[in-house]
C-alpha cells in the first residue's frame, strides 16, 4: 500500500544502491579491477615472461613493487595479466552459464510437463557433482587450457542459473498480464522475452554477481592443479601454486596473487549482496524507511 | 454517559516527509461501532493502526493521543504494555483471513493461546472457552473443528474463527479492518449479523473500516468520513445518509451501487446472434495428499449472446464464472461442449483462425495492479495487441492508435509515456479496457473488472463501459459477484452455482421476481440503500 510512486523503479534502485557505502566501494573497486584488466597489458612495467635471474626473488621495492619471483620475473606485472586472464574467463563462463541456464529454465518453467520434467532432470545430475569434480572431469575429457577452463566452469554454473530462471518464471507465467497476453493470442517468444525475462532479471542479476566470485575461484583451484590457464601464460592460481617452495624465503610471491583474489571474490560478493537487498522488494521498503529517518 | 471505550485525538503519522494521517480524532462508545469510510490510500488502516499501538511500519512516527478506557495512553506506550492490552482488551479481525491464521497450528490452538497469555487459564479452560466461541461465531459442528487447520475451512469459516479469536478475551474494543471486503456478498452478510449479534451480547465497542458505504451502513451507529489522511465528516450514521454535508461524502453515497436504480437501455429485438455457447463442461484434475480428484467446475452450461448487449454472469467464488472466461479466451481447455461466434468454433481453431478469433474476444481481469507487466510503459502494453495482430502501420501508426485508444477511455494521451505504477487503480482499469479493445474485438469479456475498485472508481468505469457499449456496439459478458453492478449493466443474467445455472432469464424479470432462491438470497445478501439505523427507526426502505 504505501510503495512510493512518482519515479521509475529503475531509478530508485540506482539511487537506493548508491546510497549502500559498503555497495559503492566495492563497486568501485570492481571498476578498478575491470579497468586494469582490460588495459593491463599496456601498463605493465615489466615483460611477464622477461626472466632477469640475477634478480630473482627480490623483495618488493620501488622498482619491483610486488618483487620478483624465483626466474626474476616482475611480480606485479604478472599479477596484471594474471588477473586479466581470470576475469576473461570468469566473464566468458558466466556469460554462457546465464545464457544457457536461463533459456532452460525459462523454457521449462514456461512450458512445463515433460520438457520441464526432462530438463529438470538433467540438472539435477549436473547439480549432484560437487562444483570442482565436474570441472575437473571437463578438463580431462577436452584437455586443459583457456578455452576447456571456460567451458568447464560455464557448464558447472549453468544449472545454477537454470534453477533460478525456472523457478521465477513459474512465479511470473501465472501473473494476470502473461494469461492476458496469452488470451490475446501473443506467441510464446514475445510472451518471453518482453513479460517473462524482465521480470525475472533481479534475483538472476544478483545471481550473476555472485558466479562470477565463484567462477574466479573456481579458476584459481582449477590453475593452481595446472587443469587451468597453460604456462607461460600468467594465472593467479598457477603463481601461487609456483610459489608453494618459496613461501619461507619469499612471501610476496603467494601475498599479492592470493590478495588479489581476495579482493576480486569480496568486491563480487558485497555487489552482489547490495544488488539482492535493492532488487528485492521486501527488503526494499525497509531500507528506504531506514534511509529517511 | 462516559462509558468511553476508545478516545482519539489529534492523531498524526507521518512516513519521512509524507504525511498519511493528520489530525484525526474520534472516540467508540460500549455496544457503539464507529466506522471509518474511505478510499484506498486515504489513510483508515494507519488510523486504526496507530491508535492501538500496532503500527510497525519502519520509520513510521506517530503523535497525538489515543486513550483506551480512560485511562491507558496507547500511543508511545511501552511494549509491554501494548502486549498486554492486544488480544487481551483490543481484539483484531483483519480483511484476509487466507493469511491472518497461522497454517501450522489448529484452530483451537490458535483461540487458546491469547485465553492462556492474557487470563492464564488452564489449557482445559482454555479448551472449554475455544469451543464455546467457535459455537458462539456459529461454526458447524465446533468440537471436530477445534482440532482442524485453517486449510480445512472456508474463506468466510476462517473469518469466523478470525472473529472468534478476536473475542476469545472478552476484549473492551474490537478492530475490524475490512474483514469483509474479501468475502462473497452472502458471507459478507453473515459476518456483519455476526458481529452484531456478539457486540450485542458481549458490549463490546467496534471500529469498522470499509471502502463501502453500504457495508458501514449496517453495523454502523457513527462514521467518520476520510480522504488523503484527514476528517471531511463525522457524523451519526443516519445524518451521513440524509444530509450529507460535504461534497466528497455526496460522492461516496452516489458511487454506491444499489439494486433497483438504473439498468441499461433496452436492446431491439432484432439483434443478431453473436455467441452461442451450448452444453459447456470443465473438470479439472487435483493432485493432493489423498490421492487424485476431479473437480466439475462447470456442468453443462448454455448461453446466448446477441450483438450488443450485456449478459451478466453471477455466482460466488468458486461457482465457475471466471472459468467459463477461461475457456471462451483459450486459458483453460474445456472437456465437452461447443461454443460458436460469428459461425466460428470458438474451442476447436488453430493457426491463423485462431488468433483472428482471440482478436475477436478482449479480456479485462479484476485485478488492475496485476494485469499490467510493470516494467513495460502504458505505450507498449497497449501496442501489444495491435503488433501480434498486426493491426497499425509502423511505428508513428502504432503511437497514433494508443494515444486514440487513450483518448477513447478518458485518460490523456501523454500517459503513454507513464509505467503502471506511476497509475491509480482506476487509471490502470482504464488502460486495461484500451488493451482490450486495441484488437477491436467483438466480444469483451469483463472478469469481475469492477470489483477491487473503491466505489466511486467503480462508478466511473461502469459509466465509461456502458458509454463505450453505446458508441462501439459492444458485447459484454459482465462477470461479477455484486448483483447491484450486475443490474446496473446487463439486459439478461445467469446465476450460477457450483458451476452450474441455477437462473438465466432477462435481468428486468430477474430483479422483478426472482425465483430461485438463491438469486433470492443473494438479492437479500446486497447492503440496502437505507442504513440498518433507519429500517430499525420503524421506517421503510
Amino acid at each position: 500500500m504505501s510503495t512510493l510512486t512518482g519515479e521509475s523503479t529503475r531509478v530508485a534502485s540506482w539511487r537506493l544502491l548508491l546510497r549502500n557505502p559498503v555497495t559503492v566501494v566495492s563497486a568501485a573497486v570492481l571498476g578498478v579491477v575491470v579497468v586494469v584488466a582490460v588495459v593491463a597489458n599496456w601498463i605493465t612495467p615489466f615483460g611477464v615472461n622477461d626472466v632477469d635471474v640475477p634478480n630473482a626473488l627480490r623483495a618488493p621495492s620501488g622498482e619491483h613493487w610486488f618483487g620478483t619471483d624465483e626466474l626474476g620475473r616482475d611480480v606485479f606485472s604478472r599479477v596484471l595479466v594474471a588477473m586479466q586472464a581470470s576475469m576473461r574467463v570468469a566473464v566468458v563462463s558466466v556469460a554462457f552459464a546465464v545464457v544457457v541456464g536461463v533459456m532452460v529454465g525459462v523454457i521449462a518453467g514456461y512450458r512445463g510437463g515433460w520438457v520441464d520434467t526432462v530438463f529438470m532432470r538433467v540438472v539435477d545430475v549436473m547439480f549432484a557433482f560437487p562444483v570442482l569434480l565436474l570441472a575437473l572431469a571437463v578438463v580431462a575429457i577436452l584437455g586443459p587450457g583457456t578455452t576447456t577452463t571456460i567451458l568447464a566452469i560455464g557448464i558447472v554454473y549453468t544449472p545454477i542459473f537454470a534453477r533460478v530462471a525456472r523457478a521465477s518464471t513459474l512465479s511470473v507465467r501465472v501473473e494476470p498480464y502473461v494469461q492476458m497476453s496469452r488470451a490475446m493470442g501473443t506467441g510464446s517468444l514475445y510472451i518471453l522475452g518482453r513479460h517473462i525475462v524482465p521480470n525475472i532479471a533481479g534475483p538472476l542479476i544478483v545471481q550473476t554477481s555472485l558466479s562470477l566470485a565463484f567462477a574466479i575461484l573456481s579458476e584459481a583451484a582449477l590453475s593452481f592443479l595446472g587443469l587451468g590457464i597453460q604456462p607461460p601464460q600468467p594465472s593467479l592460481g598457477r603463481m601461487i601454486f609456483d610459489s608453494q617452495g618459496f613461501v619461507t624465503m619469499a612471501w610476496w610471491m603467494a601475498v599479492f596473487p592470493g590478495a588479489t583474489i581476495f579482493v576480486i571474490v569480496l568486491a563480487f560478493n558485497l555487489v552482489g549482496d547490495g544488488l539482492r537487498d535493492v532488487l528485492d522488494p521486501k527488503q526494499r521498503t525497509m531500507i528506504e524507511a531506514r534511509s529517511q529517518r | 454517559m462516559t462509558d468511553q471505550v476508545l478516545s482519539v485525538r489529534g492523531l498524526r503519522v507521518r512516513i519521512g516527509r509524507r504525511h498519511i494521517v493528520r489530525d484525526v480524532g474520534f472516540a467508540v462508545q460500549r455496544e457503539q461501532t464507529l466506522g471509518i469510510v474511505g478510499e484506498s490510500g486515504s489513510g483508515k488502516t494507519m488510523t486504526a493502526l496507530a491508535a492501538t499501538g500496532l503500527l510497525d511500519t519502519p520509520g513510521a512516527v506517530v503523535d497525538g493521543s489515543s486513550i483506551l478506557a480512560g485511562e491507558t495512553e496507547l500511543v508511545g506506550a511501552s511494549a509491554r504494555l501494548l502486549r498486554s492490552v492486544h488480544g487481551g482488551r483490543i481484539g483484531f479481525v483483519f480483511q484476509d483471513p487466507g493469511t491472518s491464521l497461522n497454517p501450522l497450528l489448529t484452530l483451537g490452538r490458535q483461540i487458546t493461546e491469547s485465553l492462556e497469555t492474557h487470563r492464564k487459564m488452564t489449557r482445559r479452560q482454555a479448551n472449554t472457552r475455544a469451543l464455546e466461541l467457535l459455537e458462539a461465531v456459529g461454526l458447524p459442528d465446533p468440537e471436530s473443528r477445534l482440532h482442524a487447520y485453517p486449510h480445512q475451512l472456508s474463506g468466510g469459516q476462517r473469518q469466523r474463527v478470525m472473529v472468534a479469536i478476536a473475542l476469545a478475551c472478552d476484549p473492551e474494543l474490537l478492530i475490524a479492518d475490512e474483514p469483509t471486503t474479501s468475502l462473497d456478498v452472502t458471507t459478507q452478510a453473515q459476518i456483519v449479523e455476526l458481529v452484531r449479534d456478539l457486540q450485542r451480547d458481549f458490549g463490546t465497542a467496534v471500529v469498522w473500516i470499509s471502502h463501502d458505504l453500504g457495508v458501514i451502513g449496517q453495523v454502523a451507529d457513527n462514521v467518520t468520513v476520510l480522504r488523503d489522511g484527514e476528517i471531511v465528516e463525522q457524523a451519526p450514521i443516519l445524518d451521513v445518509f440524509d444530509d450529507p454535508q460535504h461534497a466528497y461524502t455526496q460522492e461516496l453515497l452516489h458511487a454506491r451501487p444499489i439494486v433497483g436504480r438504473s439498468a441499461p437501455a433496452p436492446l431491439g429485438n432484432d439483434a443478431p446472434l453473436l455467441l452461442r455457447v451450448d452444453g459447456l463442461d470443465v473438470r479439472f484434475a487435483v493432485t493432493t495428499p489423498v490421492g487424485r480428484s476431479t473437480v466439475h467446475a462447470v456442468k453443462r452450461l448454455s448461453f446466448e449472446l446477441k450483438r450488443g448487449m450485456t449478459l451478466g454472469l453471477v455466482g460466488e467464488s468458486g461457482s465457475g464464472k471466471s472459468t467459463v472466461a477461461g475457456t471462451l479466451t483459450g486459458l483453460v481447455e474445456p472437456d465437452a461442449g461447443t461454443a460458436q461466434l460469428d459461425g466460428v468454433d470458438v474451442f476447436d481453431v488453430r493457426g491463423a483462425a485462431g488468433r483472428a478469433l482471440r482478436r475477436k474476444i478482449g479480456l479485462v481481469f479484476q485485478d488492475p495492479f496485476s494485469s499490467l507487466n510493470p516494467r513495460m510503459r502504458v505505450q507498449t502494453a497497449i501496442e501489444e495487441p495491435l503488433r501480434v495482430h498486426g493491426l497499425a502501420k509502423g511505428r508513428s501508426g502504432r503511437e497514433t492508435r494508443v494515444a486514440e485508444l487513450l483518448e477513447l477511455v478518458g485518460l490523456p494521451a501523454a500517459f503513454a509515456s507513464r509505467y503502471p505504477h506511476e497509475l491509480s487503480g482506476g487509471q490502470r482499469q482504464r488502460v486495461s479496457i484500451a488493451r482490450a479493445l486495441a484488437a477491436e474485438p467483438e466480444l469483451l469479456i469483463l472478469d469481475e473488472a469492477t470489483a477491487s475498485l473503491d466505489v466511486s472508481v467503480q462508478a466511473h468505469i461502469l459509466d465509461l463501459l456502458a458509454q463505450l457499449q453505446r458508441e462501439l456496439g459492444l458485447t459484454y459478458l459482465f462477470i461479477g459477484h455484486d448483483l447491484a453492478v450486475i443490474q446496473q449493466m446487463s439486459h439478461e443474467v445467469l446465476v450460477m452455482r457450483d458451476g452450474e445455472a441455477v437462473e438465466y432469464r432477462p435481468a428486468a424479470q430477474l430483479f422483478a421476481d426472482p425465483e430461485h432462491e438463491y438469486t433470492r438470497a443473494l438479492l437479500a445478501a446486497v447492503p440496502p440503500a437505507r442504513p440498518r439505523a433507519a429500517v430499525g427507526a420503524g421506517e421503510g426502505s
